[in-house]
């Protein structure tokens, strides 16, 4: 590490810092080197943790199975949470606790069309597109009420999806008349388990998918410039002829696609539902997804690809404990631990202090005069 | 240390990453004296006080404090404070969601409890005492940026401190409550307080000050008495280059001719807005600069709010080349070719994570539409070709336009305008809290744009630099526009005179 640069004119002429604080100063520096950390333990502890073997399904079909593929496929709904929900922190500066209820309203709305308001049906009753379609639509209209409430009415964000947070998983019971629902058409689990013929959980590919479309989102429109103006500062946003509130609006209404795509991925993973258990504090990962992916809480500016990197670390971390037999109900408190250390690591007070240890410049080019 | 030295610091140095920000310098403050620290956007005065105060840690040099052995060892503010410096700050640093009070004694009580009673009885005595129309009570984001002002400046007071420094204290006060803060400064003084006082106002220099302290591009230019050094001098001490008459710009750019047939470029007819303005009357011609003036509160700011849209109009209509039409919010004044600089460049001007690069970008860039992103190279032109053409210092177009200091953050803004070629610019003080070369540059380019034929409406505290540029003044008093001055009238007297509204 370089001592302190004593003659001005290097200092000018070169910038101040090495590839390896340059590195550790990256937004995905945490996430990363939790990954790699998690790789590590997992390659010391039992590399066969990294084996994938094709097995036989249930239904004799050759698939890839192994903990990797497990984690991929596992973190799906997670990883398109994370995603709508970086919007969301972006703009409003707050977080929507609501995810995993409203999860619970959209394959609620799913199973209720596709069985036709049967409790069990074997073949679907309703066009799955069509059955998916209404799903959104009615999640984007949940998520316009909780950006609604944000934006206009300027509650904050986490006391705004409170509400639904606490009705969701009831409106989701009340759809389906307090029924649970089964559907036995194999059609409807493709989502969620296997394409015939394909050994790859279909989960991966709608991630993919949706992540692509956030890649190409990003890309071709200014969602990224102006949910960040807006979420950095509102006013200055206004001036500039922006609309703050509609952004605000827009973004929860994305959540809500997100949602709902979430929520069929993980009905179809059974093709059935249980209110009060289904997508459970999901919402808590989501924004540790965010947080975790070196996104500031209070909003602004994001990284959306740090968040779905925050994503799979967390799923390889519950797999982790999963695969070393600890029991579900002490996973909380392991998990605790491991966040603590990386919510701490990546917290600027912390990161300044390293950067200091490393008599790097605490912070990167401030103001001159 | 000097013989009646309150503070020394010598050969202080810092660096940041690819910038020398200070180099050398040196500066001494005696016991009671008020000291000046002028010099340029850049030159060194804030980070030289954010290295005093411990906000940034120095690469070199020392600083001696009286009654300090040894060099004083400056790792914080709280250390700062510790030591009996204390600093009220260009941009106020207080919290608006705390009552006046708290404000005043955040940070300073001892142990966990909380004395409110006494907390708001002492913070009612300060007030009272400094004559600031401020309840300790009260809650600090209501009041004006004014009273926040002074508000921290009491609290600054407050703390028996040594050592008072006040960077750019006056840019948000009018004249009366930049007297009262005079009167205030002086009376220190007398309690043998050393002053260190920040500022672009050279009258106000003159007036208070003993002795000031040159610097430029981060170097010390020198110590001088006041009477020593005349205002021209000190101008071309700044700058680096003799200047013969910076008040004749509009003979050497020239003004615009404005275009008296057709019609104006924007009319507005009894034009009022949810900000509490009485209804007024407007209209700009084709290359004119017209401004409006008045005291602070006056509703200056409140009429071109009203003619952008910023505000919520409650009445009265607007003709855009003679078109009826209906600016209800920014993005339709935008669309009739209205830019609107604000006043408060920090919470309505730059949006502040952002880079200098998207900064600029960003009203186009609404405009443009949101399925119709610039491209980045596309971007990159149009940052690259405005840094040059407004020599915007900065690192680089992807610098978060929050690290450059006040001048170049408000050049990223005006570009931000020009770029989009507007057929009105509004620019409301467009020069506060930013150094005279610049200040000139903005005039200067004002004058350019008129004479480019584009129609520009000034609005500054200064009426002198509202003098330079301007063909036609409303003045504003009480929310009201009360008159109008134009040719022959365009006078200081005069304006000042319609201002305080004695000859009615």
């Amino acid at each position: 590490m370089a001592a302190p640069v004593k003659d001005p004119k290097i200092q000018v002429k070169r910038p101040d810092e090495s590839i390896f604080k340059r590195l550790t100063r990256h937004q995905l520096f945490i996430p990363l080197a939790a990954l790699a950390l998690l790789v590590l333990f997992n390659l010391i502890a039992d590399p066969t943790f990294f084996a994938v073997t094709v097995k036989e399904n249930s239904l004799g079909n050759p698939v890839l199975s192994g903990n990797i593929i497990s984690v991929l496929d596992n973190a799906s709904e997670l990883v398109i949470l994370a995603i709508g929900m970086t919007l969301v922190t972006a703009s409003s500066g707050g977080q929507d606790i609501s995810v995993g209820a409203a999860m619970a309203i959209a394959g609620s709305v799913i199973l209720r069309m596709v069985c036709g308001g049967q409790v069990s049906a074997d073949t679907m009753q309703t066009p799955l597109v069509l059955a998916v379609l209404v799903g959104i639509l009615v999640s984007m209209i949940f998520g316009a009420f909780n950006g609604a409430l944000v934006a206009y009415f300027k509650i904050q964000p986490m006391v705004a999806t409170l509400i639904l947070f606490t009705a969701g998983r009831s409106i989701a019971a009340w759809i389906n008349n307090n029924q649970l629902p089964i559907i036995n058409d194999l059609g409807f689990k493709y989502a969620g388990t296997f394409l015939p013929g394909i050994p790859v959980p279909t989960p991966i590919f709608i991630t993919i998918l949706v992540i692509l479309l956030f890649w190409l989102a990003l890309k071709f429109t200014n969602l990224g410039l102006y949910t960040q103006s807006v979420g950095i500062n509102a006013n200055s946003s206004r001036l500039n002829g922006l609309d703050p509130k509609l952004i605000k609006l827009l973004t929860y209404v994305i959540l809500g696609v997100c949602v709902a795509i979430a929520g069929f991925v993980r009905v179809s993973r059974s093709g059935s539902i249980n209110y009060s258990r289904i997508a459970e504090n999901i919402e808590m990962d989501a924004i540790l997804a965010v947080a975790l992916g070196g996104n500031a809480l209070s909003g602004g500016k994001f990284n959306i690809y740090g968040s779905i990197l925050g994503a799979y670390v967390i799923q390889f971390l519950t797999t982790t404990l999963y695969k070393y037999e600890v029991p579900s109900t002490a996973l909380p408190a392991y998990k605790a631990v491991v966040v603590i250390l990386l919510v701490v690591l990546s917290a600027p007070v912390v990161q300044e202090k390293l950067a200091s240890v490393r008599k790097a410049p605490a912070k990167a080019a401030k103001e001159v005069s | 240390m000097q013989q009646g030295a309150v503070l020394e610091m010598r050969g202080i140095c810092k660096y940041f990453p690819g910038v020398r920000a200070l180099q050398d310098v040196d500066f001494t403050l005696r016991e009671g004296e008020i000291h000046a620290l002028m010099g340029e956007n850049g030159a060194g005065k804030s980070t030289l006080i954010k290295v005093l105060t411990g906000v940034y840690p120095k690469d070199g040099g020392e600083v001696r404090i009286k009654g300090v052995e040894g060099a004083a060892v400056i790792r914080s503010p709280q250390d700062a404070q510790n030591a009996g410096i204390s600093t009220v700050y260009q941009e106020i640093t207080l919290c608006p969601n705390l009552t006046v009070a708290e404000n005043m004694y955040i940070g300073r009580t001892k142990g966990a409890g909380a004395n409110w009673k006494a907390m708001n009885s002492g913070a009612g005595k300060i007030l009272e005492s400094l004559g600031i129309p401020a309840s300790p009570k009260q809650q600090l984001g209501t009041c004006s940026i004014a009273v926040q002002q002074m508000v921290a400046i009491a609290r600054a007071v407050d703390m028996e401190c040594k050592v008072l420094i006040l960077d750019e204290p006056t840019s948000s006060l009018d004249e009366q409550e930049v007297i009262k803060l005079f009167g205030l400064m002086r009376d220190l003084r007398a309690k043998g307080v050393g002053i260190i006082f920040v500022t672009h106002f050279l009258e106000q220099v003159y007036e208070v000050c003993d002795r000031i302290t040159v610097l430029r591009d981060g170097q010390l230019v020198g110590e001088y008495v006041i009477e020593d050094l005349p205002r021209v001098q000190l101008v071309s001490k700044m700058l680096g280059k003799e200047l013969d008459d910076m008040a004749d710009i509009k003979s050497e750019v020239g003004g615009g001719q404005i275009d008296m047939e057709g019609v104006p470029v924007l009319e507005a007819e009894g034009l009022c807005s949810s900000a509490g303005i009485k209804p007024f009357d407007f209209s700009i011609r084709k290359g004119e600069v017209n401004g409006f003036t008045g005291l602070l509160g006056s509703g200056r700011s409140e009429c071109v709010r009203a003619i952008f849209g910023a505000d919520r109009v409650t009445g009265g209509n607007v003709k855009v080349d003679g078109r009826e039409v209906r600016i209800k919010k920014p993005l339709d004044a935008m669309k009739q070719g209205i830019g609107y600089l604000p006043e408060d460049r920090k919470g309505d001007g730059i949006v502040g994570d952002l880079s200098v690069r998207e900064n600029i970008i960003l009203a186009l860039q609404v405009m443009k539409g949101f399925f119709r992103p610039f491209s980045r190279a596309q971007a990159e032109a149009f940052a690259d070709e405005y840094i040059k053409l407004l020599e915007i210092k900065t690192a680089s177009a992807d610098t978060p336009i929050k690290s450059l200091s006040g001048g170049n953050q408000q050049k990223c803004i005006l570009a931000r305008w020009l770029l989009t070629d507007p057929r009105y610019l509004i620019l409301d003080e467009p020069t506060r809290g930013i150094d005279i070369g610049t200040k000139i540059e903005i005039q200067k380019l004002v004058l350019k744009l008129a004479a480019e034929g584009k129609s520009v409406t000034f609005i500054s505290s200064e009426i002198d630099e509202m003098l330079r540029t301007c063909s036609r003044l409303i003045v504003m008093r009480d929310r009201k526009a009360v008159g109008e001055l134009k040719g022959a009238d365009l006078t200081q007297s005069k304006i000042m005179a319609t201002i305080a509204g004695g000859d009615e």
